[in-house]
């Protein structure tokens, strides 16, 4: 079996690059999301040098090499999303997606084509094979984005590449590509010459490949522990990412319905933690031991409709783990029984004579085992004759899965009275548990944002039928990275069981800055697709957790060789595209430039800049944690403020086409698209599909509050500012620093909750369609010309409306094709720039107006407002959530706006698809990004809002500070122009609080 | 594992007590029980369970210091072949599990004790869904005598819901088929089934009647008959019994409970239900 798709792999490698890109386009969608938790930690990078991201990208391939298919995942990525949205998306759009997405993958393989083309090509080939296969729906969109992606941005992607390799050791990067495809040949081939041997080959190659790229690049060896407790072993390059080593792995198990599964490691605090396979494995392992355990991530709530007999064999391993190591309680009979099935499954028919009542007592079925209980289980196991092992494993499955501890994650935590208690999440919601009594339980539809902040855990609750307002019930972790843990392993799960695809990160790709994490692997209604497009023999595999001699009654006799074909690695590789894109993608979005330079795809370039901008926001908060907090507790109060009034807004605008776009409101536009497209499409899978937001939200609400004590109006404005922090300083690992998070939970379906997450974009829309009337009218009242600004504060708004169909294209473009041009006359463009280039010319104007925020692509209208206030820290710091600090400045407002391209932004309400806020911060500067997807007459609008706050003494230098948020605005949205800045200078005269 | 639920095979009786008429302990105040009546009421529930039905009825002897004794649901949660003998709430009720561990143990179950003195669990607050247990916290019912349920039943979740107004959580309701929770209309009924509902992660039907005593009712899946449901008699509760009988597949079987009821006895407080099989 292996050994034939070993070889149409080959054959298409070269060949096909086109089909490989389609199917890599399968892979990306997933592989988006997985892509901006890459861009975290590579977006502090570019923000703080986007330009010279974007410069060293296309050098960069080597980041991409250094990752396990960094060519091919950038592209796959881009691909990706084209697919998942290009499904539901009308053929126009579907044909900027695809360019973008073309554009994206282009950019990838030119990068590598540059040095190492040729490797660059194969590894892509060897990715699409498997994605073909896989996702063959995602074919055609594949395949046009391909053809637009040839038409495309090559030298976007050249910049993105310099980018990367700046970013990253760029030189080591391409070595890595090489070897990866120099493995996957060997590999092929020796898969080809005997299945057999392929085993042990694939090791081999595995080693002598990365030996002979280790010349330059850093090799480091890979201990896992797989679920049968054996070990496996293999070299990765030291910048690979997580999915690098979790292909390897399921290569090496056979296995193709990986998604369900992942590699986990202990921090050093002993806790179990989750390889992002989006992030290099070395930033989340920092100092730990590159020992990895394979294991179930998500358990299927049905394994019966698992598609492949292995796929069930591992998950029945994991499960004698979690049984016998106390983790899944189980009754005594229900041990027993379990037990039972194992043995079956293991060795076949009870023999009297082999099996005497001791051929048990080495093996393990519960926690504390009993001779009463291995009778028991002999006695069942008597009672199965004639069952094969896969019955066995089905039976064993079919009794597990109604365990009430199946599936769930515990985490510890404390009540809001300090009472220990257990968060369980799980595929249908989050479980919480005193002792092992289920006190409550939170299903994903009821639960419309998860957030963390610190050491804490919210929840946001739907208003139950007589309720007003959403509840918030707030959870207590023993510290802050369990907070994360818990809140990401919501995330997923959320992603996982209840979308139909990954949301993707478009919102958080406007500002680089934002810090979001996201899953972005598939989604268990895309893994079952993808599974169900599986067409190879089932491929054989011994049962040898017990290290017994198995008589398999499998029907084919069983040697152990076959369980580990290498013939499976090109099927491997090619499902990994289909099953695991985001997996691939990771690679690429391992540096926030490969973002960039999907960015100009749109998806999958959105969901990079998300990653990215998470990281950022977390390095910010890392470093002014306090700030944050508050800060955070301020958000939410004006975001559900906000809320309340975009429900209304958005009841009344949104027709009945709305809905869709409702669904998706908050998130990038993109994803809420993608999933009102699957959602109408497939409503099946997974019923509702529910978007959930993840907001990892360093959101000044200082900001605000300031702006409403300033002058009565600017209350829209400041709504309409939904603050994304970025952090430029921040450059360090994201995922442990990000202080906050949240994740908007929306259901699609469900047109309440959709409202009530629509309300929020809503509201915000309405402020962005009205924000311009408003910033004028702010503007009137403070208007004060740029040179007033002083030093000390400067509050600078910069509305870009450019309306984008696609916000998540528009997002992508921004790859940052003019941000050096740019980045210098930020200040200029403030300034001196007034004029706001318009949404059409938005990228040429953009360019050379860096002052210009907001990129338009024809059809899709998108518009930013970009404020920039200085706020400052102190305020931030001293603002208590409760106290509104109250400022007593001097402003002045100065706004530039250009004329509008599109009248339909501002006329036309519009239905609010997405919303999304993001803020970020780095040292003086604090960026809140705003992003309303509208749907108008068949257009999809997006505008982007960004508030930048300088916040700066004297030693600061707010025209250079405002210069370079200009220019990262531009860099982040190449595709949008901006149409408004509006700069606002605030000197404090002197500061106050209440 | 798991039989398919309502099948039982054996049922654990106990005879009426003359203590019962003068000694029971009572909420509420519906009269003077007549206990020549509740007696025959009770053999006439008995009959049921062994000429009706089929099961085989253990019957234990009534216990003069015992006059809730009757009510022996309380002193036992069977579930497969585990049995949790309880630690009643109510002090003058403790001695009531002893007779009721030794049937059980004839039974062949595997027996787990409530030995912490700290816990309290009447087999009253407890609703077995077949998927899930959930147990009322009430006056008789306290949050560690849930833990040891939940101990005692590993493969379950076990869901608190507090119970207000009333005695026990079947009080206002039970089960009145697979997947079928029938539930009284009373405010405090629709609130304790709220919270269930959002509790489990199943989607329970509900049989709502007019009166949350007369949503007490004992489902059996029994071979060869099909859905049983033993329910209230029109006698009692005509309105809710016209909803009973809307359920077409069941084989109805009205029950009186006139007298009991009046020391807070339900249908399902007179027998412990076991299925046997299997073991």
């Amino acid at each position: 079996m292996t050994t034939e798709v070993g070889s149409e792999t080959d054959v298409k490698k070269e060949p096909e690059k086109v089909p490989e890109a389609q199917h890599q386009t399968d892979p990306v969608q997933t592989d988006q999301p997985d892509k901006p938790a890459d861009s975290d930690a590579q977006p502090v990078a570019s923000a703080a040098q986007p330009e010279e991201s974007r410069s060293a990208e296309p050098e960069s391939p080597q980041e991409e090499s250094s990752s396990p298919d960094p060519s091919s995942p950038p592209a796959t990525g881009g691909q990706k999303k084209e697919k998942g949205i290009s499904r539901f998306l009308p053929p126009w759009l579907k044909r900027q997606k695809s360019q973008s997405q073309d554009q994206a993958s282009e950019s990838a393989e030119q990068p590598q084509s540059l040095s190492p083309k040729e490797e660059e090509e194969e590894s892509e080939p060897k990715a699409q094979p498997d994605g073909a296969g896989a996702a063959p729906n995602t074919e055609k969109t594949e395949e046009e984005k391909e053809e637009k992606q040839e038409s495309r941005p090559e030298e976007v992607q050249l910049e993105e590449n310099e980018k990367e390799e700046e970013k990253s050791v760029g030189s080591a990067d391409t070595q890595p590509v090489r070897e990866e495809k120099e493995a996957e040949s060997e590999v092929k081939e020796r898969k080809e010459e005997k299945k057999e041997e392929e085993q042990v080959i694939q090791q081999e190659t595995s080693v002598l490949s990365p030996l002979r790229l280790n010349k330059k690049m850093k090799m480091v060896v890979c201990h896992v522990t797989l679920l049968d407790g054996s070990q496996f072993s293999c070299e990765v390059e030291k910048r690979a990412k997580g999915q690098y080593l979790f292909f390897e792995v399921c290569e090496h198990l056979n296995l193709i319905e990986k998604d369900y599964f992942g590699l986990s490691f202990k921090d050093n605090a002993e806790q179990r933690c989750w390889l992002d396979p989006t992030k290099e494995i070395k930033r989340q392992i920092r100092n730990s031991q590159w020992q990895f355990a394979f294991s179930v991530k998500f358990y299927p709530p049905d394994p019966s409709q698992l598609t492949e007999d292995i796929t069930r064999y591992l998950l029945c391993l994991q499960l004698r783990q979690d049984i016998a190591s106390g983790r899944l309680p189980c009754s005594f009979v229900t041990h027993a029984l379990l037990g039972s099935y194992s043995l079956q499954a293991e060795l076949g028919d009870y023999d009297p004579e082999e099996h005497r009542l001791d051929y048990i007592s080495d093996l393990q079925f519960a926690p504390n085992q009993t001779k009463e209980l291995e009778e028991k289980v002999v006695e069942l196991h008597k009672s199965h004759r004639g069952m094969t092992p896969a019955q066995a494993d089905a039976q064993f499955l079919e009794n597990a899965k109604k365990l009430s501890m199946y599936g769930v994650d515990l985490h510890h935590a404390k009540d809001s009275e300090g009472v220990d208690i257990m968060l369980g999440v799980c595929a249908n919601g989050l479980l919480i548990y005193k002792d092992r009594l289920r006190i409550n339980r939170f299903a994903w539809p009821k639960i419309l944002k998860i957030s963390y902040k610190r050491s804490n855990f919210y929840i946001k609750i739907r208003p139950g039928e007589a309720e007003q307002f959403e509840s918030t019930v707030g959870f207590k972790l023993p510290n802050h990275r369990a907070a994360k843990r818990v809140w990401k392993v919501c995330v997923e799960h959320h992603t996982f069981f209840r979308l139909m695809s990954p949301e993707n990160p478009t919102k958080s790709k406007f500002l680089t800055l934002g810090s979001k994490f996201r899953y972005s692997g598939r989604t268990q209604a895309q893994t079952r697709q993808a599974s169900s497009l599986i067409d190879r023999p089932a491929p054989y595999f011994q049962r040898t957790s017990s290290k017994r001699i198995s008589r398999s009654l499998d029907g084919a006799p069983m040697v152990n060789v076959s369980d580990y074909s290498h013939a499976v690695d090109s099927a491997l590789t090619a499902g990994a595209g289909e099953n695991g894109p985001a997996l691939d993608l990771n690679s690429d979005s391992k540096s926030p430039q490969v973002e960039v330079v999907e960015k100009p795809d749109t998806d999958v370039a959105t969901s990079v800049t998300y990653e990215s901008a998470i990281e950022q926001t977390d390095k910010g908060g890392t470093g002014a944690p306090e700030r944050k907090s508050l800060e955070e507790e301020l958000t939410s109060l004006f975001l559900s403020k906000a809320c309340f009034s975009g429900l209304a807004g958005s009841c009344s605008t949104t027709a009945a086409p709305a809905e869709v776009p409702q669904k998706s409101p908050p998130h990038p536009e993109s994803d809420s698209r993608d999933a009102s497209k699957s959602t109408e499409v497939k409503p099946e899978v997974n019923g509702q599909p529910e978007f959930i937001e993840v907001v990892e939200e360093t959101v000044v609400i200082e900001e605000v509050i300031k702006a409403k004590p300033r002058s009565p109006a600017p209350e829209t404005p400041v709504t309409v500012e939904t603050e994304v922090k970025e952090d430029r300083s921040l450059s360090s690992d994201s995922e442990s620093e990000e202080e906050e998070a949240e994740y908007h939970a929306q259901t699609p379906s469900a047109s309440i909750s959709v409202q009530q997450i629509e309300e929020e974009p809503e509201e915000e829309q309405e402020l962005i369609q009205q924000a311009p009337p408003s910033v004028v009218e702010l503007q009137p009242i403070t208007e004060a010309e740029p040179a007033d600004s002083a030093p000390s504060a400067e509050e600078e708004q910069a509305t870009a409306q450019p309306e984008e169909e696609e916000c998540t294209d528009k997002d992508d473009a921004p790859n940052g094709h003019a941000p050096a041009a740019e980045a210098p006359p930020p200040l200029r463009a403030v300034e001196e720039e007034p004029p706001v280039v318009n949404g059409s010319v938005s990228r040429v104007e953009a360019e050379l107006l860096p002052q210009v925020i907001c990129c338009s692509e024809p059809p899709v209208v998108k518009t930013e407002m970009v404020t920039i206030s200085d706020t400052f820290a102190a305020q931030k710091t001293e603002i208590s959530t409760k106290e509104v600090p109250i400022v007593h400045t001097e402003t002045k407002t100065i706004t530039y706006e250009a004329a509008q391209l599109d009248g339909n932004g501002d006329g036309e309400p519009g239905v609010l698809m997405t919303a999304q806020t993001i803020t970020s911060e780095s040292l003086c500067t604090t960026t809140t990004t705003h992003i309303t997807k509208t749907l108008k007459g068949g257009l999809s609008e997006t505008r982007i809002e960004k508030r930048i706050v300088i916040t700066g003494d004297s030693d600061i230098d707010h025209d250079q500070a405002l210069a370079q948020a200009i220019k990262e605005a531009k860099e982040q949205h190449p595709d949008m122009s901006v149409t408004r800045v509006v700069v606002h200078k605030e000197t404090e005269l002197a500061e106050d609080e209440d | 594992m798991m039989s398919a639920f309502g099948r039982f095979t054996h049922a654990v009786v106990r005879a009426v007590p003359r203590s019962l008429a003068t000694e029971a302990l009572r909420t509420g105040s519906l009269g003077e029980l007549d206990l020549p009546r509740a007696q025959q009421e009770h053999e006439l529930y008995v009959s049921v369970l062994k000429q009706r039905l089929g099961l085989e009825v253990l019957e234990l002897p009534a216990d003069e210091a015992l006059p809730d004794c009757v009510f022996v649901e309380d002193a036992a949660v069977v579930c497969g072949d585990t049995a949790l003998i309880t630690r009643p709430g109510a002090e003058s009720r403790r001695n009531e599990t002893v007779a009721m561990k030794d049937a059980l143990t004839k039974l062949g179950l595997n027996i787990v004790e409530m030995t912490d003195e700290s816990a309290t669990l009447d087999g009253g607050d407890v609703l077995f869904t077949g998927r899930e247990f959930f147990v009322g916290l009430s006056k008789r019912t306290n949050q560690r005598g849930a833990e040891i349920l939940a101990d005692a039943f590993k493969d379950y979740a076990v869901s608190m819901v507090p119970v207000q107004g009333y005695l026990h959580l079947k009080s206002f309701c039970s089960m009145a088929g697979p997947d079928l929770i029938a539930i009284g209309s009373s405010e405090a009924a629709q609130k304790a089934l709220k919270i269930m509902q959002q509790m489990s992660d199943h989607k329970y039907d509900k049989l709502t009647v007019p009166d949350d005593l007369a949503a007490n009712c004992i489902y059996m899946n029994l071979p060869g008959k099909g859905d049983v449901l033993l329910h209230c008699t029109p006698e009692e509760f005509p309105e809710s019994v016209k909803v009973f009988e809307k359920l077409k597949d069941h084989m109805l079987i009205p029950v009186s409970n006139h007298e009991k009821v009046k020391v807070d006895g339900a249908l399902t407080c007179c027998s412990v239900l076991v299925c046997k099989s299997s073991v």
